[in-house]
């Protein structure tokens, strides 16, 4: 078990509890959104683009020391919000504790509505592109 | 002493609308704002009464039978057909099959029409405001037989451009298949009009009514079109039915789209011949369920009259129109026909439609956000989507209100 994902997840859960009212839960998912910057300098391809959100998300990663960084992008502030989130905790991490890893904390944040797979919001399809990076890096 | 003078216009006739919203089991008293008619509308009790009563009393397999309770299931699945026949006023109900849906009506006579009267180097005509499901199946019978589809392009205020008709129109044509109400932004075609040029050369025309008939009375033969079709869950019936209208004298030459039960007149290994219509088109078992309750869905909609249906909706969709041109200057209205009903496609300047849809939702409010099955128009229109709300006539000032009150929050929470 990886104590690093786990106590990101822990910590964006505590910031979202901080809010008792859905607008506000909003505007930080969305700040959170503001704040995710694709690298400078870094080619931003449409096979990078995932399917199954209105908005159009593009997914890159690097692999380092054993690592695997993602880098992401979204059209739409909520969608890029939620990937954010997600980066947080996924990023940097090996790809066994990615493997590994239950994003329930979604859920507790009180987000969990975006992850049905039906939803056109491309998150479900985003966590699935996250682990099959990771699948490919498993014996690396 | 001269006498009175007659008043110019009639009084609006009294219609207890109130009393229509709470015959939606779905919506009545909900504080739910179910702005996304064009989608699929709500069903009115009078729908659900007409299944359980039908899977109470008298349900069994259509004309199969010589039981009574066949006998009887076939007379109410033929009576429905005879009621659509009637609301569309169709010169005869044989004219009138049941399908799936408007796109299965289009598939039908896509391959069906392709293989009577396509040939290599033949075009179809469609619209630059065409749904996915009057492109696809037209794509796929043109890949087939070799055919080329040529669209009528849409101007920048949502409207056809009619002008380049005569440009479009030549002996090569074999067939123009057209929208009637647009169902991303609302634009009613004059359809009369574009039927009686597209005649005048010679060219049949399909009506997709997806959009047009829950909206405003239907006259198949006042309009002179030779086929139509519609869905009947976007006008308060049943999902998995919908209409296909065709002319006798086209449509009975056409050879058959699906083999099955029920379309056959003799079958051996050699060879089969076929039944006419109606029954050519409807392999396999019919959803008789659906048809026997969109009758009665279709004869309440008469009843509150399919005119002042069309009053109502314009009269709302031209309020929430009118009120995100004056008092919202960051909406852009995409679609600004003259002429239009029902739906209200928008953009928040600078902000994606998914985050005001999302946030939209959050406060009860259903729209539709995206392409609506029009990439063609949104990349006409150089963007990714739009903001629709369409409106029903069971939908309320009030709830405009409302709409905008929670418009006016989604656009200070995205500030």
């Amino acid at each position: 078990m990886n104590s690093t994902m786990h106590n990101t997840a822990h910590l964006l859960e505590a910031d979202f509890a901080l809010f008792d009212s859905w607008e506000e839960k909003y505007e930080y998912l969305m700040d959170l959104g503001r704040d995710l910057k694709w690298p400078e300098g870094r080619l931003q391809a449409d096979s990078m683009l995932i399917p199954g959100c209105q908005s159009r998300v593009w997914l890159d990663h690097a692999f380092q020391n054993g690592k695997i960084e993602f880098f992401a992008a979204s059209e739409a502030l909520i969608v890029k919000g939620l990937i954010a989130m997600l980066l947080k905790v996924y990023s940097g991490q090996s790809a066994a504790d990615i493997l590994a890893f239950q994003p329930d904390f979604i859920g507790r944040i009180g987000l969990s509505q975006h992850l049905s797979p039906t939803r056109s919001n491309g998150l479900f399809s985003m966590l699935n592109t996250l682990k099959s990076t990771a699948i490919a890096y498993q014996n690396a | 002493m001269s006498a009175p003078l007659a008043p110019r216009f009639s009084p609006p006739p009294l219609i207890d609308w109130a009393g229509i919203r709470a015959d939606f089991p779905l919506i009545a008293g909900q504080d739910l704002i179910y702005f996304d008619n064009a989608a699929s509308s709500q069903k009115p009790k009078v729908m659900l009464q007409a299944m359980e009563e039908m899977l109470s009393h008298s349900y069994a397999n259509v004309h199969r039978g010589v039981h009574s309770l066949s006998q009887k299931a076939t007379d109410q699945y033929e009576a429905a057909r005879k009621t659509v026949a009637r609301f569309i006023n169709a010169a005869d109900e044989a004219e009138v099959v049941f399908t799936s849906g408007a796109t299965d009506s289009i598939n039908t006579i896509a391959f069906s029409f392709g293989e009577a009267h396509i040939q290599p180097g033949d075009e179809i005509l469609l619209s630059g405001m065409e749904h996915h499901a009057n492109i696809v199946p037209w794509q796929l019978m043109a890949q087939r037989k070799g055919a080329v589809i040529k669209a009528i392009p849409v101007l920048d205020n949502g409207s056809l451009n009619l002008e380049s008709l005569d440009a479009l129109m030549g002996p090569k044509t074999k067939l123009l298949s057209l929208v009637w109400v647009s169902n991303s932004l609302g634009t009613v075609n004059p359809i009369p009009y574009i039927v009686q040029k597209a005649h005048a050369y010679g060219i049949p025309v399909l009506v997709d009514a997806a959009q047009a008939a829950p909206h405003m009375p239907l006259d198949v033969q006042a309009i002179d079109c030779d086929f139509m079709v519609f869905s009947a869950h976007k006008m308060c019936g049943p999902t998995g039915l919908g209409v296909l209208y065709g002319k006798r004298a086209l449509f009975e030459n056409l050879p058959p789209y699906r083999g099955g039960g029920d379309m056959i007149d003799r079958v051996s290994f050699e060879k089969t011949t076929f039944q006419g219509l109606p029954f050519r088109f409807e392999a396999g078992t019919p959803h008789i369920l659906g048809a026997i309750a969109f009758a009665a869905v279709l004869d309440y909609l008469s009843n509150i009259g399919l005119g002042h249906i069309e009053e109502r909706e314009r009269q709302l969709s031209h309020s929430l129109r009118s009120q995100l041109k004056a008092d919202f200057p960051q909406i852009q209205l995409i679609g600004t026909a003259p002429d239009s009903v029902s739906v209200v496609s928008f953009l928040l300047k600078g902000h994606h439609p998914l985050d005001v849809g999302v946030l939209l939702d959050n406060q009860k409010v259903a729209v539709r956000t995206g392409h609506h099955c029009c990439q063609p128009l949104m990349d006409r229109f150089g963007i990714p989507g739009t903001v629709r709300a369409s409106l029903a006539f069971y939908n309320t000032e009030e709830e405009i209100q409302r709409f905008l009150l929670a418009l006016r929050k989604t656009i200070h929470l995205l500030r």
